[in-house]
This record gives structure tokens, sequence and C-alpha cells, in this order.
């Protein structure tokens, strides 16, 4: 995987924000580099909502943050609303600004400890010298009940009086009192507890529709990803390996690396049928000397001598799924019959590894397999 | 004083906000403490105690004996009386009796108590505006201009420190006919000199600290200017740090200027300084040894206060952190 | 390298009667913290028992007091706390022993895996180093014994090249491997409890995987009980016998890990459950939620904690706290006076959404909840 190309990137005209051949890197010891964004493209349309997913390392933060030019990316394109923002500087990137706005994971590290609510949600509004006192105050009300926090007990409280959660809600009301055109939100709900995480997600949604948002929701939790996104990208060590939209990757991921994230996700079910949680093996390859060829072929069970060679570029596989893989466990050819069988048990979530049946290689879900009342989220 | 850089150096990894996060934890297992950091650490310190506030009432008081000593009923501390010289504590009602040449030692203490603090908090004033300047700079925009500002913070850090000042007021502010106003301002420009650099580390590490959180890039992501990040979002977080390496700054230059006193180059005579009147009374000190005692006792009470307010003030803010 | 390592279910539970093979028993435990602004009940009576070769799994909320109850039981608590209740191990009286007595349990009979295994191991000491002091400590093994030992851990806990790690560092490993070490320097002494607090949180999802797998392993391997900590039922479910769900200090429900996910009977269990997102569900699903906070553990509410939150409430709850009721499983108990799944609940459910209770609104429908106003 971990491949290039751009492929999977739709017309010019259809999407808001596109990103061509990001690369961003960081000086490491003894002069040496690391690329922890190397070569990614992808875009968004508008209302979309990108999620951004992969294990820590893999560079979705950095790329995001690329994306709003903190910092800037080392090469690549970011063309928003016609401009390429790679290319902005000073006063004329700084006029952007507003238009893109991101929620950081760290609620409490996001909030500067010594001021008010009131001051940090009117912060943006005094920068850009919007409106006199009375018109501040209104939007700053406007934005904290949009995020469900009362302005009356909020306004002259200072971060350290509330909880995470809360925090959170802080942390977005800031970012929506500009009118932002794109959120960027970069792991917002991992520090929060799980019934915390709804309440923001739910939030997140009703502000996007609220407010016409595009979105880029960047997370290591595949459950999260998928319940926010219209559009999936997988990322491993710096690179795209698959682009598709959430139910189709979910439900046949083509990657082999996309189908190890899926079933090595907790099931809370002790009914569900016990799967191969060690399709890969080992762990991340060090990014100062990413492996050659495709960079997930030294934990990868299908790779061949071909991934070590040559870099897979994406390429489309099915309905808006995009690849970047040699041997894709879906619409394309399985390197040899051997390897094959060897890898679906990672796609199957079948009945484990010594009982493995071919018929179900593709379908990775345990929704079938009797996930009971327990599943519905609407109610007892 | 000669140890000063030391000690400082102690202090700069003492600040909570400047030690990296992984520091060594407590490698048995099964005995590491943890979990519940906000409970554990609640009661310990941050607060003035008993002895925070006789800290606090001594230097209010010394604070303000200094500023009221013209009004104050006690004799002129320049008049000599020939009797008094050398005498013991509570001789006429003079309650720590005479120095060397017959002047009034309380007196002179209280006297010496205006220029000895006007000194250090002059000299340290300086040190928090041009160190703490350079170093939220240096900690701020970091690469490069970080580089060249830490090197340069490194050679004056280099240089013994009682040198450099001694050197700057021997050719700046010494010799025949250089008045007392002249010598003093050199005094502070020197001590202020000299207390930069450490200001300037301190900031930079914790400004460097700072800097890295996610409200900076949110007020970047909102289009704030760096100058307005720098002095709003930045050097709030960062004062608390300042505020309790200058308390012990304060206590440093008062003690430096002793040694420069004794060296000759301290507050000129007749303007007394709690070092200069130790200085005066070295050549008496196996017969009156009082008239070195007492100064020195003051100068001591001053410099724990200061110390352990220091401390204080670290520990609050450390606590208010981590209670976060 | 391909490994299969298959998960074995663990084997049906709730067995909580017999007595030979029980190596702990707490019962009403309490530990309250001293705190300038109050008492902070963290844990507030506690009881459970656990048998030999057992894992059971600990739930919660950030606060909800489950780590304090494993330090309880351990023993590593700050000064500021006070411990209250019995701690029988193994027969012996955990709680009436000092310091120095303890010292001689940890490690050889309790042992702990902390969350971050950068912090629990020391930056500034080889591998084999950490792994050998515990031995050198509690047994009589000579240089080379224990070098032996240290090689055989690390290479039980699967971490490659086990020779070179022990000359190595902890920041030249990674996240993953690190854990590992902890895990092996946790077992050396093969500890007959093993408390695994957080073990996986700080990893990645395909290492989360790997580690708990490797923990499920070794308990079997060694016949030990391990109490998981974790705020992700996801964890515990497939790699526990038992599951206890804590809130505010308390534990409100306990089962047989099947008969806790089949028959929830705390609304706080089923809150938990429902609020978290599952792949299994089509993007954009409107997530369930728990309006409100956690209450304040200084001066919590006299009747069920969970009552301001619950979507079943009726006055009773906010009156009377219940006790832990037994279900009809045995070793299934429960603190709720209209458990899901009943007809009360049913009623009780239907009555609050008919007066537009919020949070009954909220866990069915996931509309927005009026953040309490604190």
């Amino acid at each position: 995987m971990a491949g290039t190309g751009t492929a999977h990137l739709r017309d010019a005209n259809e999407t808001l924000l596109r990103v061509e051949h990001l690369v961003v890197d960081f000086p490491a010891a003894r002069g040496a580099k690391v690329s922890a964004v190397a070569d990614v493209s992808f875009d968004i349309a508008e209302g979309e909502t990108l999620g951004l997913v992969g294990e820590s390392g893999c560079g979705k933060s950095t790329a995001a943050r690329a994306v709003m030019q903190l910092p800037a990316p080392t090469a690549g394109k970011v063309i928003f609303e016609g401009k390429d923002l790679a290319a902005l500087h000073g006063e004329a990137l700084r006029r952007l600004r507003p238009r893109i706005q991101i929620v950081f994971q760290d609620p409490i590290s996001s909030l500067n400890p010594r001021r008010t609510v009131e001051s940090i949600v009117g912060a943006p509004l005094k920068i850009w010298k919007l409106g006199d006192e009375a018109e501040r105050r209104k939007q700053i009300d406007e934005a904290l009940d949009a995020v469900g926090l009362d302005p009356d007990v909020a306004r002259d409280k200072r971060p350290h009086e509330f909880s995470g959660g809360q925090c959170q809600r802080i942390c977005i009301a800031r970012s929506l009192v500009l009118n932002p055109k794109v959120l960027i939100c970069d792991e917002p709900v991992s520090a929060l507890d799980v019934s915390v995480q709804a309440q923001i997600l739910n939030l997140l949604e009703d502000l996007k529709e609220r407010y016409g948002l595009t979105m880029v929701f960047i997370t290591h939790d595949l459950a999260v990803v998928k319940n926010v996104s219209d559009r999936v990208a997988v990322m491993y060590l710096g690179k795209i390996c698959e682009i598709a939209g959430p139910d189709t990757l979910y439900a046949s991921p083509a990657h082999p690396y996309t189908a190890a994230l899926l079933s090595s996700i907790p099931v809370p079910d002790p009914e569900a049928p016990p799967r191969v949680s060690t399709l890969v093996s080992g762990e991340l390859p060090s990014p100062l000397s990413p492996p050659s060829g495709c960079r997930f072929r030294t934990r990868c069970p299908r790779a061949q001598e071909r991934c070590a060679v040559e870099e897979p570029q994406i390429r489309p596989v099915g309905e808006g799924q995009y690849v970047a893989c040699h041997f894709p466990l879906v619409g394309g050819t399985a390197p040899d019959p051997e390897t094959a069988v060897a890898a679906s048990g990672p796609a199957s979530g079948g009945n484990g590894a010594g009982s493995e049946s071919p018929g179900e290689t593709d379908s990775p879900s345990d929704a079938p397999a009797g996930t009971p009342e327990l599943t519905t989220p609407g109610g007892p | 004083m000669p140890d000063r850089d030391s000690r400082d150096l102690v202090d700069l990894a003492d600040i909570p906000s400047l030690a990296p996060t992984s520091t060594a934890a407590p490698v048995d297992l099964v005995s590491a403490e943890g979990g519940t950091p906000l409970l554990g650490r609640k009661a310990r310190q941050g607060k003035l105690g008993v002895i925070g506030w006789l800290s606090l009432g001594w230097l209010v008081l010394i604070s303000l004996a200094a500023i009221l000593a013209p009004i104050l009923p006690i004799p002129d501390p320049d008049e000599q009386t020939a009797s008094l010289a050398r005498q013991p504590p509570m001789t006429d009602g003079h309650i720590l009796g005479g120095d060397g040449l017959g002047r009034d030692l309380f007196s002179r203490i209280i006297w010496g108590a205006r220029a000895s603090l006007t000194l250090a908090v002059c000299a340290i004033l300086i040190g928090i505006v041009v160190g703490g300047l350079l170093g939220l700079v240096a900690g701020y925009f970091r690469g490069r201009t970080d580089g060249v500002l830490t090197a340069v913070f490194d050679v004056l850090l280099s240089f013994p420190q009682l040198i450099l000042a001694l050197t700057l007021v021997t050719v700046f502010a010494s010799g025949e006919g250089v008045s007392g106003s002249r010598r003093m301002i050199f005094l502070i420009l020197a001590l202020g000199v000299v207390s930069v650099p450490v200001l300037a580390r301190i900031t930079r590490g914790s400004t460097l600290s700072w800097a890295q959180r996610e409200f900076v890039q949110a007020a970047r992501s909102i289009g704030a200017r760096n100058r307005l990040i720098m002095f709003s979002e930045v050097l709030p977080n960062v004062l608390p740090a300042m505020f309790s390496v200058a308390l012990l700054g304060v206590a440093v230059v008062i003690v430096a200027e002793g040694g420069l006193s004794v060296l000759g180059v301290g507050v000129q005579l007749p303007t007394p300084s709690w070092g200069n009147i130790i200085a005066e009374g070295r050549s008496d000190l196996t017969d009156s040894p009082h008239i070195v005692l007492w100064p020195t006792f003051v100068i001591f009470l001053t410099v724990f206060a200061l110390n352990y307010l220091g401390d204080v003030v670290r520990a609050h803010f450390d606590v208010r952190e981590s209670a976060l | 390298m391909i490994r299969s390592r298959r998960r074995v279910a663990p084997p049906p539970s709730g067995d909580f009667t017999s007595t030979n093979r029980r190596l702990l028993e707490v019962d009403d435990l309490k530990t309250h913290f001293r705190t300038p602004r109050g008492l902070v009940r963290a844990v507030d009576g506690v009881s459970f028992t656990l048998d030999r070769g057992r894992t059971l799994g600990l739930v919660g909320e950030s606060g909800c007091g489950k780590s304090v109850l494993s330090r309880s039981i351990m023993g590593l608590l700050p000064s500021t706390a006070d411990r209250s209740g019995e701690i029988r191990f193994g027969g012996i009286r955990l709680d009436e022993l000092g310091p120095k007595a303890l010292r001689d349990y940890w490690g050889t009979q309790l042992s702990m895996v902390f969350q971050d295994p950068m912090t629990s191991l020391n930056p500034v000491m080889k591998i084999g180093r950490q792994i050998a002091e515990s031995l050198e400590v509690h047994t009589d093994m000579d240089k080379d014994q224990i070098r032996e030992t240290a090689l055989s851990l690390l290479r039980s806990v699967h971490i490659p090249e086990a020779e070179r790690r022990l000359n190595q560092y902890p920041h030249e490993l990674s996240g993953g491997m690190r854990q590992r070490v902890v895990i092996a320097i946790a077992l050396a002494c093969g500890p007959a409890l093993l408390f695994a607090d957080e073990p996986t949180t700080a990893l990645d999802v395909t290492v989360q995987a790997q580690i708990l797998d490797l923990l499920g392993e070794q308990q079997r391997e060694r016949d030990m009980a391990v109490v998981l900590v974790s705020h992700d039922l996801g964890v515990v479910a497939g790699r526990t016998h038992d599951i206890a769900v804590m809130y505010a200090g308390q534990i409100v429900e306990m089962a047989p890990t099947r008969t806790l996910f089949a028959e929830v009977r705390m609304p706080y269990t089923e809150a938990l459950l429902q609020s978290a997102p599952r792949v299994e569900n089509p993007s954009h699903t409107r997530l369930a939620v728990i309006g409100g906070r956690p209450p304040d553990l200084i001066d919590p509410p006299k009747g069920c904690r969970f009552a301001a939150r619950c979507p079943y409430v009726q006055p009773r709850c906010r009156e009377e706290q219940p006790p832990l009721i037994e279900a009809d499983t045995p070793g299934h108990v429960f603190r709720c006076w209209y458990p899901v799944g009943t007809d009360k609940g049913r009623e009780a459910l239907e009555k609050n959404l008919a007066a537009e209770l919020p949070q009954a609104e909220a866990a069915v429908t996931g509309a927005a909840v009026a953040v309490e106003a604190s």
C-alpha cells in the first residue's frame, strides 16, 4: 500500500478542497529527515465529511495540519476556493485562516487556562474586529448555545472549571464563531469518555448540518470514523492505502491493511465469533527508513516480491473505492492461491484460524453473526 | 554569589513547566504511584502557611522601613558620635549600637535597605524586561532565532558573573569623583545585564512548552498575529515561572551587592547599603562582630523570605496546573 | 511473519461458590481521599471475589474509581487516602499488612501493568536490568539463572531477538514492545494475581489486539487471576470471565461476561453499550447519549447515583439507593429499582418518554441534551 497517485481525485469543480501530492518532512537526528506525509492526495466535496484514519505515526494529523498550513507542507498543493494555500504567505494566508478551522484532540490543552470562556470564544471576533461589543457578545452567546452550553453560566468561567467534554464544546464554539467553511477535527473525541464522546459526535453532526460545514475528521477509531464520515481514507506510514465510502470500506475492504484494522476492533459482544487478530504481525517500521515499494509489505500477509520493488499506485477497484495495492482483496488478482487463502482470514471475520470457509472471504462485518438488540442504538 | 550559575541551573530544572513531560518515573512496578494525580498532591504546598506569612510580613516591613526612612524617628545615618563607635547594641538608646565611625547601626541598616532593595529590584526589572522579551522571542520562534539567542545567553552565562559585574562597574563608574548616583545606575545596569541571560533562559524554557500547547495553534488558526499570540496567549502563562525566578533573583542581587561592596565597587559611600555596611565593618570584625552580624542577619532573613516566597509561587501555579 | 493464534473463548462461568479456587475476596472496600475540598469517596463499598485462573473485567468511565480500586487492593495508595473494608488474598488479610510485609507480596503474588509503558519503565536502565531487579529481590537465583529467566520471559511475551533486547533501553523499543516488557516484568516472579490497568489504552488498535491476546495467553498458561481494568466494554467483552461495571465509586452491575451482554439490567451498562459507535451500524447512525455527568464524589446523591442521568429514573430512585439485587442468572447482580429488560423498567421508560424527560429522549433518539449547567 501505501501508494501514491491521484486516480481517486474528482473533478476540480466538484470539490471544495483539493490536496495534491502533499509532502511534509520533519528534520530528524543527524541531518536526516522523516517524511511524515509522503505524497498524499485527497479531495473533499462541499458538505462532505472525509475521515482520515490510521494508527499513530501514519501522518493523518500532520496531513490535516498541513492543509491549514500549520506548519506549511514541504511540497504539494492545497487548493481551497481556487487558491493554492501552500503558495500563500503572510497576510494573504492570514486572511484565509478563518475559512478553515480546527478542533484538537486535547480540549484542555487547546484552551488558554488564564482566560475566560467569553474571551476565548470571542478572540476570533476581536482579532478580525467584527462587530461592536454588543454584537460580539450576541455571537459568542449564539456559539455557546449552539454547542449546548448555557452562555450565562459559562461566560465568565475559566477552562479548568469545566469537564473535558465541556472544554471540547468550548473549542468547537471558538472554531464556529468565524463561520468557517471547513472544520478539521483532529481526534476530537479520543480524550473523552464513551458517553461524552457520543454527545460530541452527535453535536458535530448537528452543527455540520446547521452551518453547512465541510469536515475532515481524523481519528484512530474505526467505529467513530465510520459513524461520521461520507468518505474514508486509510493511511499508513505517510501514504494513503485505500479510500472509499464508509459502508463499502467496512463491508469489503480492498486493502489488506484496512482489513487488518477492521478485524482488530474490539467488539463489545462476547458472542461475536473470535477472529484472527494477528493478521498484522510486527509493528510499524521506522518512518526514517520506510520499506521499499509498498510500505505495508513488511507486515502484509499477501506481500509478494513485486511489492518490494514497485510502489503501488492508487487505482479504482469498485464503485467509489480506490486502493493502492498490487494484490487487493477486492477487484484484483490474488497473488497466488496459497497466499490468498492465508490472507482471507483477516478479511473474513469468519470462524477463526482453524476453520475458515472461503465463501465468507469478503464479508468482514460481524453484524449478521448475531448481535441482537444490543447493537441497535435506538433504545431499549 | 560565586556559585550563582549552578544554582540557577538547578532552578531551571525545577520549574515544572520546563521539565519534560516524560520525566523519569519510578521504575518499580509495584510501588509506583500514579492514577490519582489530583488527589495525591493537592494538599502539597502552593499555600503561604505560617512561614510564608512571616516571610511576606518581613518583606513588607523592610520595604516600608526603606520607603519611610526619612520620616521615621531614627537618628541620622551619617551622624558620627565618637562615643558610639563600636558600641554594642542597646547603648544609649541605640538599638543595634554603633558602627566603626560611631554612626547608628539600626538607622544605617534601614537606610541601607533603601539602596539595597532599589538596586536589587531595578536590576531584576531590567532582567525581566530584557531577558523575558528575548526568552519569549527565542522560545516562541524557535529555529534559527532561538539558536542565535541561546548562544548569546550561553556566552553571557559562561562569564563568571561577579567578575562581569565588577568589570562593568569598574570601567564605567569607579575612580575619583564618581557620583553616588552614577555608581548606583551602573550597579543596576551591571547586575541587570548579569540577570538577563538567567531570566531569558527561564522564560525561553517555559515559553517552549507553552507555545507547544494547542491553544497557541488554535490562536494562529483563527488568524492571530505572532505578536498578539506571544503577549496575550503565551506570556500570561509564562509569567508565574518568571516571577518566581525573579524573586530568587532579587535575593541573589542583594547578596551580589554585598560581594561587590567588599571588592570596593558596591554602593558608593557615604550612602549606606547592606553590602557596604558589612564591607566597612570587616575591619572591626574581631572586636565588634555585631557591626557585620546584624546586616548579615537582615540579608539572611530577606533572602530566605524571597526564596521561600519564590517556591510558594512556583508550587502554587504548579498545583493549579496539575489540577487542570 | 504470520502467526495465527486463536483466541479461546472463555468457558462459561458464574461459579461464585467454590472455595478452594478462591484467590481474592474483597468485602465492603472503601477508599476515601482527604482533599482540601472534602472527602472524595473514590471507592465506596465495593465487594467481589475472584478465583484462580479467572479474569475479571473492571469497566467504567474516568473517575468511576476503577483504577483506585485496583490500587487499593494492591496497597498502592498515597498518604492522603483512607482505606477500610476487608481484602483477603488466599486467606490472608492484605488490608492488615504493613508496607513492609506487603512488599513481599508485590511482584511475587500481586503484580500490576500500567497504562503507559513509557512511564512505567525506567528510561535510563537497560531492559535486562529492569527484569532482573525483581528477580534479585524475590528469588535466590544466581546471575546466570536470572539472565536465563529474563530471556525466557522476553521470549514468552513474544519479543523478537530477546537476546539483543536485554541490552537495550526502553526508548529503543516501540510502544507495543515496551508494554510487552512491562508485562514480562510483572510476570517475572509468577504472580497469582495480575492487575492490568488500561494496559492497551496508549497503544494502537492492531497492537492492542496483540497485547490483549498475550495477556490472555499468559493468564491461561500460568493459571493466573487477572483484573483487566478498561474504559472500553469492547476490550473486556471477549477476554474476561466476569465483568464488573463501576459507576461513581460503586459496582453497579456484575455478571458473567456473556450474561452481562445478553441480559443487561443496569441502565448505566446499557447506556455505555449504546453510546459507543459500532462498525456494524451504517454511517451517520445517531448515537444514544447519556446526558449530564457523574455525581460529585464528595457529596454523592442519597438515592441511586445514576438517577440524575438515567432514562428510567423514577421518584424512588432519587430517594432510596438500590442495593445489589440478584438477577435470575446466578452471579448476576445489579443496582437498580427499575431494571432494563423487565416490565418495571419498560413501564418506567415509557412513563419518562411520555413525560418528555430529556435524558430518556436522549437515550432513545440521541437528541441533543441540554448539558448540565454546572
